[in-house]
């Protein structure tokens, strides 16, 4: 019995081994595209009939390129091939080859592939585009409704970056281990694009699946780079934060902040596998920015109420974080923490010096209104909190603002 | 007598089905484990996280190396197990076609289990 459900699992999983081999024999990515799509075609033909062959991968890299070559042949007049019936047994001759050709390399086509998603030349939006379009095999009108665009222009968006990877210089020599580990950083960094894109969006938007994509891109690269420690805290952030994914929505839609959420409703399989993930990095000693927000993460899932959150082991990952990755965002989220532990004059006082860089930014007068407030400076924090109204980006956050500045009036007319 | 069922199917494309895929699965093998319980042949039985969340010891040098991942590389990963009691094997075989016929691909191994100890936590 050869479910459809399965047929189409298998695809997709061998979908960016195959692709990056096929990227290998072609060193064209429209080339390597088609030859997939046609063993796709010939799989589900195929497999159906004669059962699944033993090693789906290796059938369609093999079925994928001489379908390419055959197209080369018949435009040259030179002999076809054996019908892929002949490979479709994956006891016969062809088999070996096909590891030969594969499994040493497998690594580095994958990355190749993910990493030409992630060319410095196109900006963010085509890389993600390309990545979920070329290595995910999500349809065009699928990432068009995930982007709110039209079908013509995300396929506009795919062949302007297909272009300009064409034109720039794509080695298809194997990496040494520098330049393999520049493009791990790149291709992580272009993964956790892809899930902030998911994660952003609204509730039940089209765009939620994406962090479904990132975290299955995530869990492949670690398949691959078993021993990376910032590759399994990319993988157990974003498994942390997928996690609250049902309980940072209310009823209406509107973004529930963490102390308010039902910890009931986090993913316990996802947070599992996110602790277990973490634990596995810390050991390596090797600490990373997705290490330490993977681990603020973790501190925060392993507090079943709010009350048991660990803030002074959060305030020391932030501090981490600062010294690693220093930012304005990142001392302000510190602040937070930093209230918890310390009290609220102590983190104003970390935020105090912030007021110029991020004057534009909704969450510092949020923060700075909320720290005021318990400071019983209720004329000043209502100042803050309309600077923050002002600045919001949408209608929930200022009526979360709007909440604070009730209770500061409230607080001052007693 | 007791065998053990053990699960073995390509993780990526298990791990990539999407949440109605996974439950619709989850569903139909309830099914069966709820006909095996009602039977009187099912021990206990569970799911694993992906390889990626593994790691290994290995006890040949001393002291024994911690590496990251599973075991051994396969392109099928043992992702979880049933321990069921029946007659004999045939019976066993029973059971891993019901299984299979709820959750295609990949592969059962059924071996019989050697010492079974049993869950000794309180609660």
């Amino acid at each position: 019995m050869t479910d459809v459900t399965w047929i189409n699992g298998a695809l997709t999983a061998a979908r960016p081994q195959a692709i990056g081999a096929l990227l290998r024999y072609f060193r064209d990515l429209d080339v390597a595209e088609e030859a997939f799509q046609e063993a796709c075609l010939r799989a589900l033909q195929n497999w159906p009939r004669n059962g699944p062959p033993r090693d789906p991968t290796s059938w369609l890299i093999l079925v994928g390129r001489n379908a390419a070559l055959d197209g080369t042949r018949r435009r040259s007049r030179l002999d076809p091939l054996p019908p892929d019936e002949a490979i479709s047994d994956l006891d016969d001759v062809e088999t070996p080859l096909a590891e030969r050709l594969d499994v040493s390399q497998y690594r580095d086509d994958v990355l190749r592939l993910l990493f030409v998603c992630c060319h410095p030349d196109l900006p963010a939006t085509q890389q993600i585009a390309l990545a979920l379009r070329i290595v995910s095999g999500l349809t065009v009108a699928q990432i068009a409704r995930a982007f709110l665009v039209s079908d013509a222009a995300l396929e506009q968006r795919i062949t302007r970056a297909k272009a300009r990877i064409a034109r720039a210089d794509v080695p298809f020599e194997t990496p040494g281990a520098v330049e393999r580990a520049e493009r791990l950083t790149a291709v992580a960094a272009m993964v956790y694009l892809v899930f902030n894109e998911g994660y952003s969006a609204a509730d039940g938007s089209a765009r939620a699946p994406l962090c479904d994509e990132a975290i299955r891109l995530a869990r492949l690269l670690l398949r691959l780079f078993q021993t990376e420690p910032e590759i399994m805290g990319l993988a157990a952030l974003m498994l942390l934060q997928h996690a609250r994914t049902a309980a940072r929505f209310d009823a209406a839609g509107e973004i529930v902040l963490l102390d308010d959420q039902d910890r009931g409703l986090w993913d316990t399989k996802l947070i599992a596998e996110g602790l277990a993930l973490i634990d596995k990095a810390v050991r390596h000693g090797l600490p990373g920015p997705y290490q330490i927000q993977a681990a603020i993460a973790a501190t925060h899932a392993r507090a079943r109420q709010p009350e048991e959150t660990d803030w002074a082991q959060i305030d020391a990952l932030y501090a981490a974080l600062e010294r690693l990755q220093p930012s304005p965002v990142v001392t302000l989220n510190r602040a937070v923490a930093v209230s918890k532990v310390s009290g609220p004059a102590a983190a104003l006082a970390l935020i105090e010096p912030l007021a110029d860089r991020l004057s534009g930014y909704f969450h510092f007068f949020g923060a700075k209104g909320a720290f005021l407030l318990q400071l019983g400076r209720t004329d000043e924090a209502r100042v803050a909190f309309n600077q923050a109204i002002a600045l919001a980006n949408t209608p929930a956050q200022a009526a979360h603002i709007r909440q604070h500045l009730d209770r500061a009036m409230r607080e001052n007319s007693r | 007598m007791l065998y053990t069922i053990l699960c073995y199917n390509d993780e990526d494309v298990v791990w990539s089905w999407s949440k109605e895929e996974d439950a619709a699965v989850m569903a139909r093998l309830g099914v069966v484990r709820d006909r095996l319980t009602k039977a009187g042949k099912l021990g206990p039985a569970l799911r694993l996280l992906p390889t990626t969340s593994a790691t290994t010891l290995r006890k040949t040098q001393d002291p024994p190396l911690v590496i990251d991942g599973p075991f051994a590389e396969t392109k099928e990963q043992l992702l979880g197990f049933y321990v069921i009691d029946v007659a004999n094997l045939d019976a066993a075989l029973d059971v891993a076609r019901e299984l299979a016929a709820a959750n295609p691909g990949g592969a059962y191994e059924i071996r019989p289990v050697a010492l079974y100890v049993a869950d000794s936590r309180s609660g």
